[in-house]
Order: structure tokens, then sequence, then C-alpha cells
């Protein structure tokens, strides 16, 4: 009977350990490297944040410590013009992205950590501008997270487009995971969709809602990193950092709770349990989860045929492992994962050029071209 | 005369210790902790063991405990390029996070004291005030 018990006790042990090591199918794929190679587009840049094309020769690059780029044929030069940034842990300059209209208006977007005058502490904040040349006027706040705080963690943040006059963007928890989150009253935690001059849809989900934050389109995140829309049906797609073994991709949906920190899949990072639940009526599932956290930020599908075999396919950096993971999506259901470059640097961003092609944001380094041999 | 300038110099001395009062290092080590829950647990981790190869340990380092005000010149303006730790070669980016001098000094007395750490430095605000670009 004792052996018995034993046997089972080692067998329960064993299952449980497997568990907890087992990674997320699909298991990660390391295909032949000698396909791929990059050509760098601009370097000297450390934290390349953002970008956006303005033309196949022209982008905006945002440097997070506080820096905005307009690279014209390889060469950077500095915008000036930008607000105050608050410089604080993760903080610092974000997203960057031209209004649909750029052409006509020369509107710019821009995320960024803000303090404003006479403010202890800080919160992500969403500005328009103009851009003349490098020089940018009329900055414009249109939506500052609050409360602020002196926090270092998690102020998310990509800015998309949907193509009916909406902006979205994220806002990460704040380091208040316990709070903000899961309260409509409050900032933080939540992916918010505006009209593109900064004003409130009607019909945003929220706004029936006494004391709800009007600007809300879904809540229960954690730390927004990646964002874009999907070529094909228009939806948002968003990637995030989840606790250790909990990042995700979602699929925004409006009004919806994506459960952080309710449910999870992931373990604080010393190993301690968060929770142990996974699912909760009422909340959303991510549509895939990372068990090992890869430390996801950027995303982009490749839509064009440049790649042959990629198209359609989900392309997401990998800051903790240093590559660029491609995900072959059927049926719904993440089928296949692949490191590509692998070994590249810190994958800070991903975006598919208006050539067709995949552009990285990488740490240390700038941003670099993938080359399909 | 005399005497109003040695009040004077009293009271400049005053001030000096006024500005720069040393909390003891009890205190500015739990103060750090905080901080470094906040700033620095997600690249090197609540071990302090960091990442082989991507983020430089700061338990048992030799980078860290010979080169001290290299460090916190590092955590004030940021610290980029190749380096080298424990016979490991790093070449990453850590940017500086915004944080004030009693700050950097409460984390860097955390960090010295902790996961095995001793130092008998004590880190004070008016020492990272004193480190330069």
């Amino acid at each position: 009977m004792k052996k018995k018990f034993s046997a089972l006790l080692y067998l329960g042990i064993f299952y449980l350990t497997s568990c907890i090591s087992q990674e997320n199918p699909p298991e990660i794929k390391t295909p032949d490297q000698s396909n791929y190679s990059t050509e760098t587009i601009v370097d000297g840049i450390d934290v390349p944040w953002g970008m956006d094309f303005i033309s196949e020769n022209e982008l905006l690059v945002t440097e997070k410590k506080g820096i905005l780029y307009r690279v014209v044929n390889g060469k950077k030069t500095e915008v000036l013009g930008l607000p105050e940034i608050y410089k604080r842990g993760q903080g610092g300059l974000l997203d960057v992205a031209l209004h649909p209209d750029f052409k006509n208006n020369t509107v710019i977007y821009f995320t960024a950590s803000a303090q404003l005058e006479g403010d202890t502490g800080g919160n992500t904040a969403l500005y328009c501008a103009k851009l003349n040349d490098n020089q940018l006027s009329e900055v414009k706040l249109l939506y500052k997270g609050t409360p602020n705080t002196k926090k270092g963690q998690h102020w998310g943040s990509r800015i998309v487009f949907d193509d009916q006059g909406h902006l979205f963007f994220g806002i990460g928890d704040r380091g208040n995971r316990d709070v903000n989150p899961q309260d409509l009253e409050r900032d933080g935690g939540k992916i918010y969709r505006l009209n593109l001059d900064g004003s409130i849809p009607e019909d945003n989900p929220f706004t029936n809602k006494e004391g709800a934050k009007q600007a809300v389109y879904s809540y229960g995140h954690r730390n927004p990193q990646g964002m874009t829309v999907h070529p094909k049906t228009g939806e948002i797609w968003e990637n995030e950092h989840g606790p250790k073994g909990g990042d995700e991709i979602n699929i925004i949906l409006k009004g919806k709770n994506y459960g952080w920190p309710v449910i999870t899949y992931g373990v604080n990072y010393s190993g301690t349990s968060i929770t142990d639940k996974r699912a909760m009526p009422g909340m959303e599932q991510p549509f895939y989860y990372w068990v090992p956290s890869i430390a996801p930020s950027g995303m982009a599908f490749s839509s064009s045929g440049v790649y042959r075999k990629w198209k359609g396919d989900l392309f997401v950096g990998s800051l903790k492992f240093k590559y660029l993971e491609r995900l072959v999506i059927k049926r719904k259901k993440i089928v296949k994962r692949e490191k590509i470059l692998n070994e590249i640097g810190r994958v800070r961003n991903v975006k598919e050029g208006p050539d067709g092609y995949l552009y990285l944001g990488v740490e240390g380094k700038g941003i670099l071209k993938v080359v399909y041999k | 005369m005399k005497v109003l300038l040695g009040l004077m110099g009293l009271l400049i001395l005053f001030e000096g210790t006024w500005l720069f009062q040393n909390k003891p290092l009890e205190q500015s080590i739990a103060d750090g902790e905080e901080i470094y829950q906040d700033f620095c647990l997600q690249c090197h981790l609540d071990t302090g063991k960091g990442v082989s190869g991507v983020f430089p340990p700061l338990v048992e380092s030799d980078y860290l405990m010979n080169n001290i005000d290299l460090s916190i010149r590092g955590v004030k303006y940021g610290l980029s390029g190749p380096i080298v730790v424990n016979g490991e070669e790093y070449d990453g980016v850590m940017q500086n996070q915004g944080l004030d001098n009693e700050e950097i000094a409460d984390v860097m007395n955390y960090i010295l004291n902790s996961w095995g750490n001793k130092s008998t430095d004590l880190i004070t605000e008016e020492r990272v005030s004193n480190i330069t670009e």
C-alpha cells in the first residue's frame, strides 16, 4: 500500500513538473537560417520602439529615450518639437503612426509617457501633431491616462486604425495590476478607441456606463506591445506581455474583458501563483498564449507576396529570445511556429512596409529589412 | 564679522548634511528592494542572476563589485555596448530608468547587499549626485 502510494505520488509530481515545464504547442521549430538575411535601413538607434512609413524610402522611427527620427534613404534626422517626455522605467517615447490621410493633412499620432506640469508620477498619453519637414507643430494632447503613478512598468503602447475613422491604442496596467485592468473608472490595462480628432465615438461600449472611462474599447489587459489590423478581416490583433508564461495574442472585440489578472496562464516572475484560474465566464480566452514567455513585441501580417511561403502568416518579435517568430494560422488556430533570424537581437517592432517587405526594429541596432533569398 | 562668517560656514555645513541626509543602510536597502522590483527585476530577475548572455548577473558579479561607480553611472545615465561580466561578454542596452539620486542609492545598496552580495561601501545620495555622464 505504502509503495503504491509513493509510486502514485512520484507519478503525480512527474505530471505536475512536466506540465509546468511544457511548452504550449505548437512547439517552436528552428528552420534553416540561411534562407533569410537582413539589410540595415538605418542604424544607431538603441530602442526603436515605433515606426511608420511615409513612402517606400521614407519613414518615422521613435527612439524610446525621447527622440523622433525622420529617415530618408537611410539617413536619419531628428524631428524637433516633441512635448516633454517623462522617462521612467519602461516608459518613454513609444509608438508613432501617420494619420490615414497624412498625404493631405501631414498629421501624425504618437504615444508617450507624460508628466504634465505640476504632476508627480505619470501615465501614458496620446498626442497628435503636424509634421512639416523635420518640425512638429500644433502638438495636441488627445488623451492621457489617470491616475499618475511613479511606477516604472507597463505603459503599452501601440497605435492602429480601422477603416471606419477610428484610432485604437493601448495603455498597460501601470504596475497596479490588482486595481487598474478590471476597473473601468481608471485608466490602464485597456485598449482605447477614439475618433481621428480625439473625440469619443458615440457607439463606444461604455458610453452609457456611469463613471466609466468612455474611451475604453476593451479591458483586462496587462501590457499591450504589439497591434496590427488583419489584412483580410479588418480585426484588431494585439499581443501583450503577461507575467512569466502568460504572454498572449488577442483579437480585440468591443467591450470585452480579457481577464488580467483574474485569469492568466502565467505566474509571478518569482514562480509563485497569481491565480489558479485559466478561464472564467464573461472573460475572453487568448487566441494564443506563449509558455514559455517570449516577451513579444511588435506584430505584423505578411500580406504581400514578396516572401513566397509567408503570405497570410503572422510575425511577432521576441525580445527575450532575440528572434522573429513566424506563426502560421489555419482554421483560426496557430498550427506552426518558427524562429526566423535566430539571434538577430531584441526585436522590438515588426511592420510590413509599403513595398511588402517586413521591417524590424532591433534594439542596439535600428531598422532592418527582412530579405528572403 | 568673523563670527558672522563662522556662522555662515556652520550654516553651509549644516545645509550640506541636511541636503544629503543619509538614511540608515537598512532603510535604504528596504526602499531599494521596492525600486528593484519595479525597475530591475524584469531583466535581472528576482535572484539577481540575470540571463546568461543577455542580461548580466548582479549576484557575484565581478563587473559590479570592481566598478561600483561605473555601475552607478550605468543606472543613472544608461549603459550600452560590450562589457565583460564574469568572463562572459554582454552587448546589450540598459536605458536610464529615470530614477532620482536617492532611488539610485537605495537600489544600489539593495543590490550590493542581496543574494549573498556583501559590501562595506554605503552608497549615499551624495555619491550618486557626484557621478557625471
